[in-house]
């Protein structure tokens, strides 16, 4: 600091003007088209954002406390990869993005309380946010009162589509309905066992999954369904009645804590999920650091993301977030859809040439992102992205091995006609 | 004069007039919209901690349940908002349009009976009292006429907490479940969601908060206060006196309960939607802990509590996302130990002896015809 007092040689204006001229060379050599890339902050923010010259800001809005803070962690830290890797290549339109990050708690109310925050007091651009459904539900009247714009990461039960929401992860009929037709066509399998956490979610895409069994797979039939409250941990009377239908498939949609005691115990009744099919929508890797590989080692789940998937894409971003968070985390579906936010806002933002919330809305249809980690995504109009659906199989080093995958980019579809 | 002298002492004047001025004019003149909100939204906690001091405070019982009657009146009024939302026009997309979204998605075709009478603004209001207040009576009844008290009945309450969250969750096609009962838009055609709505809302809120202040302190200063006083004390003396002990405790209880109601229907309004996230033992326990801070003896140190912790709560989780919940906690292990009697005590203790010196001065001058009467006698 004491050098810093000192007039002359070292004033940290004279370390700037070297720093100016060194870049010099560099600038006249830029294209004249970067130059168009940094309007005037008064054609790109019509509406008062917080955008200024050089900086733009956005809000990142997830639980870091309480009990959804293991599953909404990865996001917060794909976020603000995605978010570093973006002004590390210059920006949006020329400015740097500066984000404010709040805590949702793992309380809905709370969450309704810092969308507000992020939208009225600190003007975001747009905010990567929120992991249930619940806290979903909670600020979307807030983002459509405040028309603010929400990047919305996790697979989830459809049956919504706002102005003001990307969704980038799977909605319900994307993630169900190519792995059942696999497991049917691959597996011969006709019977099916349905399970699942007590709420929304898992009771909609069990729904679906009915509707398809029922009425779209030959001969095939849903021989049990059942539900557990979050949080449940005593599985053996269901696991019972398994073993007496000894079904084809169990599909489960089992969410959060309650799945390390359910694979536990599946495996200490004797179900080898080496020869029992089991088809799960709802363990990432993530859960399956919590479950253990070798409890669940075996089982199938259907997702459009797998750490493990082999692309030029994956590898980078792979390593990237392993450097920057350290080498023990693992990659799930979330928050792979999570790094896929601030990307898909600032090709928007480039595409409308504005910050605007109702242009990039009005933009974001047919946005494409090449450099997803999952491979080549599109905004659909329905504001849900066009994305690839995947089976990988679980091995007991916590990875899952690709199966299958679809061979084209499913539509999204949350509002399934028949399905409902 | 006389009134206030005898309803208010000289130190509840004080305290009177200082929380009017805060919240009628200082606030609303200094905050803008979003931050009066929030203040509102703490404020019907305070609902919560003044039926907390009557019931607690002075009648000694401790109700570690109250969010279940803060859900209960806040259920009320998500349900007629929820109604008014989910007309024809606006469900066109569902498969049975003109009843709430979940019910849609649950594969409920018409609308339950319990839900029909919601449809209306008078009954509305009228069931946010009285179905929070039978259901206490019915819980009061049961426990104090069987004689079950202290800690059985704390741990009893937190019992009907978690059954009562329970039981919204699993039954999500009536209740919309973990999720709640969301987006909510008008009250009587009245957009609740505008700043202008907000606005009136909040004075709406202040006026009703006053009015459970003068209700409580009506109770506290009547014969009535005096006996759940006594039977805090020494139960079974007061029995013996020929009182009905359970009666009264059940009294207590059911006012408590009410207020807490109105709190909770004033939340849903507020904030706009009404979740089981507030139903349950940690909200129930949070609401005890506001009273705490503010001092379970004092009506005006249970609305200066609410004020303060969800204040500490919002400005800390906004500065330190990651660790505010461990400034939270000791701020609640500091107060407890440095000021057993919370805010109230604080101010008894420091502040009290400073004004009394003042006007003790003021006093001894001759021609101050300003009345002053000794205040209550020590309970």
């Amino acid at each position: 600091m004491s050098d810093e007092k000192k007039p002359g040689l070292r004033s940290p204006l004279r370390r700037k003007l070297l720093m100016g001229m060194a870049a010099l060379p560099a600038i006249s050599m830029l294209p004249r088209a970067s130059f168009a890339e940094a309007p005037p902050t008064s054609a790109v923010n019509t509406t008062g954002l917080a955008v200024t010259d050089s900086e733009v800001t956005v809000g990142i809005l997830h639980s870091v406390t309480g009990t959804m803070a293991i599953s909404e962690t990865g996001s917060v830290e794909a976020e603000k990869l995605a978010i570093e890797q973006i002004n590390a290549e210059g920006g949006v339109l020329g400015r740097k993005i500066k984000f404010i990050q709040e805590d949702g708690a793992s309380d809905w109310p709370t969450f309704a309380e810092k969308a507000k925050k992020l939208l009225v007091n600190d003007k975001c651009a747009a905010v990567m946010g929120c992991w249930t459904s619940a806290s979903r539900k909670a600020v979307l009247p807030v983002f459509e009162q405040y028309n603010g714009m929400l990047y919305y990461p996790t697979f989830y039960e459809g049956l919504e589509q706002s102005k003001n929401v990307i969704y980038t992860g799977q909605e319900a009929t994307q993630q169900i309905i190519a792995g059942l037709d696999w497991v049917n066509k691959t597996k011969g399998a006709k019977t099916f066992y349905l399970l699942g956490s007590d709420y929304i979610w898992p009771r909609t895409s069990n729904k679906i999954a009915r509707k398809h069994i029922e009425g779209h797979l030959q001969g095939a039939k849903v021989v049990g369904e059942e539900y557990f409250p979050l949080g449940h941990t005593q599985f053996n009377s269901v696991i019972n009645k398994i073993k007496l239908t000894k079904p084809d498939v169990i599909y489960a949609i089992i969410v959060g804590g309650s799945n390390v005691a359910f694979y536990k115990q599946l495996k200490a009744a004797g179900i080898d999920l080496s020869k029992q099919t089991l088809l799960t929508i709802s363990v990432t890797e993530d859960e399956i650091d919590g479950i253990g590989g070798e409890n669940i080692a075996g089982a199938y789940a259907c997702m459009k993301y797998f750490q493990s998937l082999d692309n030029p894409n994956n590898k980078a971003f792979v390593s990237a977030f392993k450097k920057m968070w350290g080498e023990k985390t693992v990659i799930g579906d979330v928050t792979q859809a999570a790094y896929l936010g601030p990307w898909l806002w600032k090709l928007t933002v480039e595409k409308a040439g504005s910050f605007d919330i109702d242009k990039i809305a009005a933009a974001s249809p047919g946005v494409e992102f090449k450099g997803a980690p999952e491979g080549y995504v599109r905004i659909h109009e329905n504001h849900h992205l066009w994305s690839k659906t995947r089976v990988g199989r679980a091995k007991a080093d916590g990875q899952y091995e690709l199966i299958y995958e679809t061979a084209d980019l499913v539509e999204p579809d949350p509002f399934p006609k028949g399905y409902q | 004069m006389i009134i206030n002298s005898r309803f208010f002492n000289r130190t509840e004047l004080i305290g009177f007039v200082a929380l009017a001025l805060l919240l009628f004019v200082i606030l609303p003149l200094s905050l803008d919209i979003f931050r009066l909100n929030l203040v509102a939204k703490y404020l019907t906690y305070a609902f919560v901690g003044i039926g907390l001091v009557l019931c607690w405070g002075y009648g000694g019982i401790l109700s570690l349940g109250q969010g279940v009657f803060f859900g209960l009146g806040g259920y009320c009024m998500a349900m007629y908002l929820k109604l008014e939302a989910s007309s024809v026009e606006n469900t066109k997309i569902q498969s049975t349009p003109g009843i709430p979204d979940f019910m849609d998605w649950n594969q409920l075709t018409q609308l339950p009976f319990f839900w029909k009478p919601f449809h209306s603004f008078p009954i509305t209001l009228i069931a946010i009292m009285l179905v929070p207040g039978i259901f206490a009576f019915i819980i009061g009844a049961a426990m104090f006429k069987r004689r079950v008290g202290g800690v059985y009945f704390a741990i009893i309450t937190q019992a009907i907490a978690a059954i009562m969250t329970i039981l919204i969750v699993g039954q999500q096609g009536y209740t919309g479940g973990i999720n709640g009962i969301t987006d909510l838009r008008t009250l009587h055609g009245w957009d609740i969601r505008t700043d202008h709505a907000k606005f009136i809302l909040y004075f709406v809120e202040v006026v009703l908060l006053f009015a459970c202040i003068i209700a409580a302190q009506f109770i506290r200063l009547t014969k009535l206060g005096r006996i759940l006083v006594a039977m805090r004390e020494q139960e079974d003396r007061v029995r013996f006196s020929g009182y009905s002990v359970a009666n009264f405790k059940i009294f207590a209880f059911c006012a408590a309960a009410i207020f807490a109601a109105i709190g909770g229907a004033m939340f849903t309004l507020e904030v706009g939607f009404m979740s089981p996230s507030f139903v349950g033992i940690v909200p129930s326990i949070e609401m005890v802990i506001y009273t705490a801070v503010g001092g379970r003896m004092s009506i005006f140190g249970a609305v200066w509590g609410s004020l303060l912790v969800n204040f500490a709560k919002t400005s800390l989780s906004e500065s330190f996302p990651q660790l505010w919940l461990f400034g939270l906690g000791a701020l609640f292990i500091a107060v407890v130990l440095a000021f057993p009697n919370g805010l109230s005590g604080i101010w008894q203790d420091y502040v009290q002896p400073h004004i009394d010196r003042l006007l003790a001065s003021r006093k001894s001058k001759p021609g101050n015809g300003f009345p002053v009467t000794d205040g209550a006698p020590a309970e």
